[in-house]
């Protein structure tokens, strides 16, 4: 048998049937439909977390206190309780990484704030001007604060917009407004621009105050909670990483690294351990979906099976004709993989279509990549393969006089 | 072109065995139009079904244009069908909902050795020796009378020139009259194309439309003789 003779017994197949042929088709259409829309769900997931990680800073490295945390680990966050960070480990890492371009010592908590009898619970960044730099923070109102101001311990405060809306309510300009952190009266002089995001990464939801300031009026000591440092270029990354390790086991008198007290973690290592995860989440999504494509290919193989055992004496008469059977098997396995390849076409379109309203009703993002896409033409071909198989085996291995008498 | 040697058919039902073949022997010449008679049940279809090389004897030898057809594979045996053999049945069999065209056309899916581009010209002279009028040849095949579906499956078993046309009971579904009308057909084809046909009924009449009988009772030759 040709291939365009088999195309053309295809379509007078199918279109002989048409109401049937169009519902199989409609299952493997949802079945694809949900995949590819599933799929686009943890695909636009996996791009925020990526795009939200890129947007903390670019070539950066945390250094934070306390030991054993694994990139697997950080996700669970708020580490670095431990007080084996000091102001002078920033102070050698400035001195001798010359890669290092910036370094941010950063001391943070959560403390309670009060400004006219209003009240809030948020954090408080310790942190020295550069750190608005690194993280490519906007004073939107005021001003940020100094060096100067940093050096004198002034009590100066610049406010995310989430505190401040928090504080004074929506849109209130605070600047010269007195609040309380921890009995200190405070000076807000700036109110940084929103960065947006929720949950992880919100960078709206805090207050920045001079680092002397932090570690001499509100927490007391001179252990940071983190050190950030900005490498000057992203293929010096590994080297300021083992540079600055190195350092700092010497300084602290660390000879093996398995014992270390601090953790070092860089924006690689955080994308590749969050896309472990959204991937985990694609996965199962997608795997959602595959449960009503499977549902469409056993409407598939309930179909060819009718089909076959409806057009008995047309297998009689086709193998009387001279049909090998190959050519019987062929026929019926290029139904059930055209019902499946064209139900995986409109598939792909309704699930584009599927995941543009998502984003639009939900505000979830989306993205349909071009693998997706390729997969769920291949899997709906292979289902059709798979599910088709069996009843064109059982069409092809009929006896042609037993089906010639079929009744 | 036919040879038969010792052909015996034997059906394996329940355990038991039940011979439907019983040594036949015949030979059957090209251009031959032969009828094969005998009463329901005496293993003529079964006879049919070897001889258009859908079935195998159980023993003996079935010479097909000297070659032994009995010991081939499956492969082989399609490959006999699509190029030597056409059958017309009781039922016509043809394919609903197509027209009479794509009916007659269906062979040559099968037959390698006829390119697209010949098939319309084929199928168009194999309707015109079977006297279907033209205007019905864009029909469905069932909207049409008994006796044009039968011309139709003999159009269709005649489009590739088969050596021999086997047609099994093909009046069994028509009345007498349609029956003569079909029974012309093959008669004219006989003569005019030269092409063999066995014929195969119950009906003494019916076999007196072929120039040779050979008449079958349980699984016997029991005559064999020129009409
Ligand atoms: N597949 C089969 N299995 C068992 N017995 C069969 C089978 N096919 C035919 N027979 C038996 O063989 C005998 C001859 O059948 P058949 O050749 O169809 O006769 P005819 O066509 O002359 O009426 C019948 O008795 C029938 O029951
Ligand atoms: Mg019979």
């Amino acid at each position: 048998m040709q291939a365009p003779d088999l195309f053309e017994e295809t379509f007078f197949s199918l279109s002989a049937n048409k109401s049937r042929s169009i519902l199989t088709i409609l299952g493997i259409v949802i079945g694809i439909a949900s995949v590819i829309t599933m799929i686009s769900v943890g695909q636009g997931a996996a791009q925020d977390i990526t795009g939200r990680i890129e947007s903390l800073g670019t070539n950066l490295l945390v250094i934070s206190p306390g030991s054993g945390q694994q990139a697997g680990t950080i996700v669970r966050g708020g580490a670095g309780s431990a007080e084996t960070l000091k102001i002078s480990d920033a102070e050698a890492i400035r001195a001798s990484v010359p890669e290092a371009e910036l370094v941010a010592p950063v001391v943070n908590s959560r403390k309670q704030v009060i400004a006219k009898g209003q009240n809030t619970n948020t954090s408080i960044y310790g942190i020295e001007t550069n750190y608005f730099t690194i993280k490519a923070i906007v004073v939107e109102n005021g001003s940020a604060f100094t060096d100067r101001q940093n050096t004198s311990r002034a009590k100066v405060a610049v406010l995310g917009p989430t505190a401040n809306t928090d504080l004074f309510g929506e849109g209130f300009n605070s600047v010269g407004q007195k609040i309380k952190i921890n009995n200190q009266e405070f000076t807000v002089i700036g109110i940084t621009q929103a960065k947006g995001g929720t949950g992880f990464g919100n960078a709206d939801d805090l207050i920045y105050i001079p680092l002397n300031t932090a570690l001499q009026y509100i927490s007391g000591s001179d252990s940071l909670s983190s050190i950030n440092v900005q490498v000057s270029e992203a293929e010096l990354m590994t080297v300021a990483q083992a540079e600055i390790q190195d350092l700092l086991l010497q300084r602290h008198r660390i000879n093996d690294p398995a014992n270390a007290d601090f953790s070092i973690v860089s924006q690689a290592d955080l994308l590749s351990s969050l896309s472990s995860v959204s991937d985990t989440l694609t996965m199962l999504l997608g795997a959602i979906g595959g449960i009503s494509l499977i549902v469409g290919g056993i409407g598939i193989m309930n179909m060819m099976l009718t089909t076959v055992t409806e057009r008995t004496r047309e297998i009689g008469l086709r193998k009387s004709l001279g049909a090998t059977k190959n050519d019987i098997s062929w026929q019926f396995l290029a139904e059930s993989v055209a019902l499946t390849f064209i139900g995986g076409i409109i598939g792909i379109m309704i699930g584009y279509l599927a995941s543009l309203a998502v984003t639009k009703f939900s505000g979830i993002n989306t993205n349909i990549t071009m693998s997706s896409v390729l997969i769920a033409v291949g899997v709906s071909g292979l289902i059709g393969i798979l599910f088709g198989y069996y009843p064109a085996r059982r069409a092809a291995k009929m006896d042609p006089i037993e089906a010639l008498r079929y009744q | 072109m036919i040879k038969c040697i010792d052909i015996t058919k034997i059906y394996n039902t329940g355990g038991s065995e039940v011979p439907v073949l019983k040594n036949v022997n015949f030979e059957i010449n090209k251009g031959e139009f032969v009828a094969i008679v005998g009463p329901s049940g005496s293993g003529k279809s079964t006879l049919m079904h070897i001889l258009g090389a859908l079935d195998r004897p159980t023993s003996g030898k079935y010479f097909l244009d000297n070659k032994d057809v009995s010991s081939l594979t499956d492969e082989e045996l399609a490959q006999i069908r699509s190029q030597k053999i056409g059958f017309v049945f009781q039922s016509f069999n043809l394919l609903p909902r197509s027209s009479v065209l794509r009916n007659v056309s269906l062979p040559f899916i099968y037959d390698k050795k006829v390119s697209r581009n010949e098939r319309q010209a084929k199928a168009e002279k194999a309707l015109l020796a079977v006297g279907l009028e033209k205007d019905r040849w864009q029909h469905l095949s069932n909207q049409l009378s008994g006796g044009q579906m039968q011309r139709v499956a003999i159009a269709r078993a005649l489009v590739n020139d088969p050596d021999i046309i086997l047609a099994d009971e093909p009046t069994g579904n028509l009345d007498s009259k349609t029956g003569e009308i079909v029974l012309e057909t093959f008669r004219k084809i006989n003569q005019e194309k030269g092409h063999t046909i066995i014929l195969i009924t119950h009906d003494k009449r019916v076999a007196s439309f072929a120039r040779r009988t050979i008449e079958i009772k349980d699984g016997l030759i029991v005559a064999d003789f020129k009409n």
